[in-house]
């Protein structure tokens, strides 16, 4: 079928968009396809939402009955770990752009559960539990739509007796909003050579429980970020803490991708990092609710592709507009998703929608881009003396009014390529979880809800099924096993001392790590049979 | 053959995790997915089949619940469903309530057959369908795990303890469906979209004039306790010995 434009995702950006493009141009037919089951199922995020995204595109939103952020941020802290101490960083030294005051702590998942209300009040139509997993072209290249995915096809890769074909969606044009690491993203943009000028984009690992509190511990609009233990110096990453209502707090930990060490563990290293005494203290006597794990981009204003290409467009994360000082990309998600809408709808006849890839730049979301754009690389460099310079320079920023002494940096280095043979480094050695305040990984993807039928072909493509074990486990010890947050990988070893690798598919949360993070880049994340995948309520 | 009814209730998703909310009051529903009971899924199924081999005319669902509900409803309309009513209320209704809007629901349709999953898996009742056929002194086959329409009579075979059992029943009729019965097909793109099209009306329990006053009291809703973590033990004979120990040998 035809209309005019599709979506790919209904996250933050998604979402944005279709609302946009119904304000504007009510005559449009706009469809969303969401590979989870419901809205939101599948969208992770801390979230502390710099509300300067909604206040865009839904200005009456803070009066409604049944907004989605309520809970503003009160007290915004700071924090250097030790094993045993934190050190504080006072809220006056941060750079005035990494503040939080305005912004809102909630949860994604409500958000875009909101959004998609008010699109299908729009006359939006969304499906959820169908993943796109084909880009349809015409004879010139162009982007002429989707295709959603064929259901009921075996293990075997023959058709069930529930066997229902996909269905092609074409659109004038097709906007891809897919979050990081989008899996037909990323056919656009190698394609269309999108990257060409931008290098590598990077990334990250974020892990999220959230967990129900003692009585009288959550302090409703609390907010603190850390960085150090149980990290090493040049391991990048921290943890982020919000409280929210409901005795409910958010805990969750981020580990850049671009970690040499292939004995690190990103889900152990945060289970770690709950044994510190400030988060004991603050856990005692709780309960964990809710585990899920999503990857973020992190490359920032260097890394953006190009945005535009023949017939749509790249949005949100999937362009990668995150600002990673701030652990931040909700926000721009939304302005993109407006921007695109709004090139589509003031250039209908152009072949791309050019005034959005001219724009971003200069609008708020270079503003917000641009100042922290040598953080991210300064920190892969240094380590955590790098993080430092990194406020430095954003001070220095602030105070030249703009210029910085470094110019841009590039990024060096993708993300798989920065793993150092297994031999060249000292093994990580974990404690074992506890049941109370750390767990092992099957009990915690148990608490995602992930499903998956599971008579489908696997969805995690080796382009070389026996690399793992000939090359990966003699060089890394196979990394898979450890950076995977769900356990999805295991390297089995027979009697007779065979090593097999072993793909538990059906518990895959779609945090797209694996496509990432592996060496050989010979992992590849595909849309699993629309509607599988975690059930996450409120993430 | 002309009409089949066929009740489907929204229950909290099989793979949803919900948390007990911390004054023990129930269950907090926020967020969370929520999904066509899988029984009443079945049971739609069954009547779809029966409808695509000739025997009836037209398949109607009937769902009590809350304004969501009508996702449920759209759901069976893609399956194939011809209409949808929603009896639109907020709080949880008792089965015996259920029963009594069902039945005014069937004054209404006129259905040779109603066919209903056995139960619900929030609250796993098991009391809405006997109780409809008792209200209406129809005959009920419960527990389908086969049903064949032949010479104006339904044959149900049920799974029962002993092995199976035949029915056979005139109609009108109750049938309860259990878990073999079918597998559901899964709702093609293009379906989901026409349904979004197929008549879906919305009434209130007074509209039928039904009383669905409370009749049971929640106490308190608590969480299982958690499970201890088990011990690896290298023997049988420690194994005997720990099982001993514990006084469950
Ligand atoms: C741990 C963590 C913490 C974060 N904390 C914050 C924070 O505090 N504040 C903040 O502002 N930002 C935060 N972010 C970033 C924020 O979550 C993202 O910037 C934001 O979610 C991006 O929105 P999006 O719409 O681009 O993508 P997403 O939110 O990822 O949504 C993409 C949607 O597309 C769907 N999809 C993907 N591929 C397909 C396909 N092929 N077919 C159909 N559907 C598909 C997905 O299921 C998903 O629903 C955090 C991110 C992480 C991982
Ligand atoms: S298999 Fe890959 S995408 Fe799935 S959970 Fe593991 S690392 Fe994430």
């Amino acid at each position: 079928m035809t209309c005019d434009v599709v979506i790919v995702g209904a996250g933050p950006a998604g979402l944005a968009a279709a609302i946009r493009l119904r304000q504007r141009a009510p005559e449009l037919q706009v469809i969303v396809v969401e590979k989870g089951a419901e809205t939101g199922a599948h969208v992770l995020s801390g979230v502390v939402m710099d509300p300067v995204g909604l206040d865009a595109l839904l200005p009456g939103w803070r009066d409604e009955e049944d907004r989605p952020l309520r809970q503003e941020v009160v007290e915004d802290r700071f924090a250097f770990l030790t094993r045993e101490r934190a050190f504080s960083v006072p809220e006056m030294l941060f750079p005035a752009r990494l503040g939080n005051r305005g912004c809102f702590v909630g949860s994604l998942g409500e958000v875009t559960r909101y959004l998609a209300g008010r699109a299908e009040g729009l006359g939006v139509e969304i499906y959820t539990g169908f993943a796109a997993t084909e880009i349809l072209y015409d004879e010139t290249g162009r982007v002429v739509g989707i295709a959603t995915g064929d259901m009921g096809i075996g293990k075997d890769g023959q058709p069930t007796a529930s066997f229902t074909p996909g269905m092609e969606l074409r659109a004038r044009y097709t906007l891809f909003a897919e979050g990081a690491r989008g899996s037909l993203s990323k056919q656009v943009i190698a394609r269309n050579g999108l990257d060409r000028d931008s290098g590598f984009q990077k990334y990250g690992i974020g892990i999220k429980e959230v967990w129900e509190v003692a009585p009288g511990k959550c302090h409703p609009g609390l907010i603190r970020h850390t960085v150090g233990w149980p990290l090493d110096r040049h391991t990048g990453g921290g943890s982020f803490v919000y409280h929210g209502a409901d005795h409910l707090v958010t805990v969750g930990f981020v580990v850049h991708l671009d970690y040499a060490n292939p004995t690190l563990s990103p889900f152990d290293e945060f289970q770690r990092f709950k044994t510190h005494p400030s988060m004991r203290d603050l856990l005692a006597g709780g309960r964990r609710v809710a585990y899920g794990a999503r990857a973020l981009t992190e490359g920032g204003w260097q890394a953006v592709p190009r945005v535009a290409f023949p017939g749509g467009a790249l949005i949100g994360c999937a362009a990668g507009f995150m600002n990673v000082a701030r652990i931040k990309g909700s926000h721009n998600a939304i302005l993109s998703g407006m921007q695109a809408a709004d090139a589509i709808v003031a250039e209908p006849d152009l072949a791309e929608p050019r005034s959005y890839e001219a724009g971003w730049r200069m609008s708020a979301i270079g503003r917000d881009l641009y100042p922290v754009r040598n953080v991210k690389p300064l920190w892969s460099r240094f380590g955590l003396a790098g993080l430092a310079l990194g406020g430095l320079d954003m001070w220095a920023h602030a105070l030249a009014g703009g210029g910085s002494v470094l110019g841009t940096l590039r990024h060096r280095k993708a993300d798989h390529a920065s793993l150092r043979p297994r031999a060249e480094v000292t093994p990580i050695a974990y404690p074992n979880p506890d049941g109370v305040l750390t767990f092992d990984r099957l009990s915690s993807v148990y608490l995602s809800g992930v499903n998956h039928e599971e008579n489908q072909p696997c969805h995690l493509r080796l382009a070389d099924p026996l690399l793992p074990i000939r090359e990966n486990l003699p060089r890394f010890g196979e990394p898979a096993r450890l950076y995977c947050p769900a356990g999805v990988y295991e390297v089995a070893v027979a009697a007779d001392g065979a090593a097999s690798f072993v793909i538990n598919a059906q518990n895959c949360v779609h945090c797209k790590t694996c496509d990432i993070k592996d060496p050989a880049q010979n992992i590849t994340w595909t849309p699993p049979e629309g509607g599988g995948g975690p059930s996450y309520a409120n993430m | 053959m002309k009409t089949i009814l066929v009740p489907v209730k929204m229950v909290l998703d099989s793979n949803a995790r919900p948390r007990v909310r911390t004054d023990e009051s129930g269950i907090d529903l926020s967020g969370m997915r929520m999904s066509i009971n899988p029984f009443c899924e079945i049971a739609v199924e069954e009547a779809l089949r029966l409808k695509e081999a000739g025997l009836a005319e037209e398949v109607v669902v009937v769902s009590i619940g809350p304004a969501k509900a009508q996702e449920t409803l759209r759901q069976a309309l893609a399956m194939g469903a011809d209409r949808a009513t929603l009896i639109e209320i907020d709080e949880t209704v008792e089965p015996l309530a259920v029963a009594k809007l069902l039945r005014a629901v069937v004054g209404e349709e006129q259905p040779d057959l109603v066919l209903l999953g056995k139960q619900a898996i929030d609250d796993d009742c098991n009391q809405t369908g006997q109780m409809l056929a008792a209200l209406l002194g129809w005959p009920q086959a419960t527990f389908a795990s086969a049903v064949r329409f032949e010479d104006g009579r339904l044959l149900v075979t049920r799974e029962i303890d002993a092995g199976l059992q035949r029915l056979s029943l005139p109609l009108p009729a109750v049938v309860t469906t259990d878990l073999r019965l079918n597998e559901p097909r899964h709702c093609a793109l293009p379906n989901i979209m026409k349904a979004r099209k197929k008549p879906l009306k919305i009434g209130a329990p007074a509209d039928y004039g039904v009383d669905i006053g409370r009749r049971l009291k929640i106490l308190a809703v608590r969480p299982p306790a958690g499970r201890k973590s088990g011990i690896r033990v290298a023997t049988a004979s420690e194994l005997v010995g720990d099982l001993r120990a514990a006084g469950i040998v």
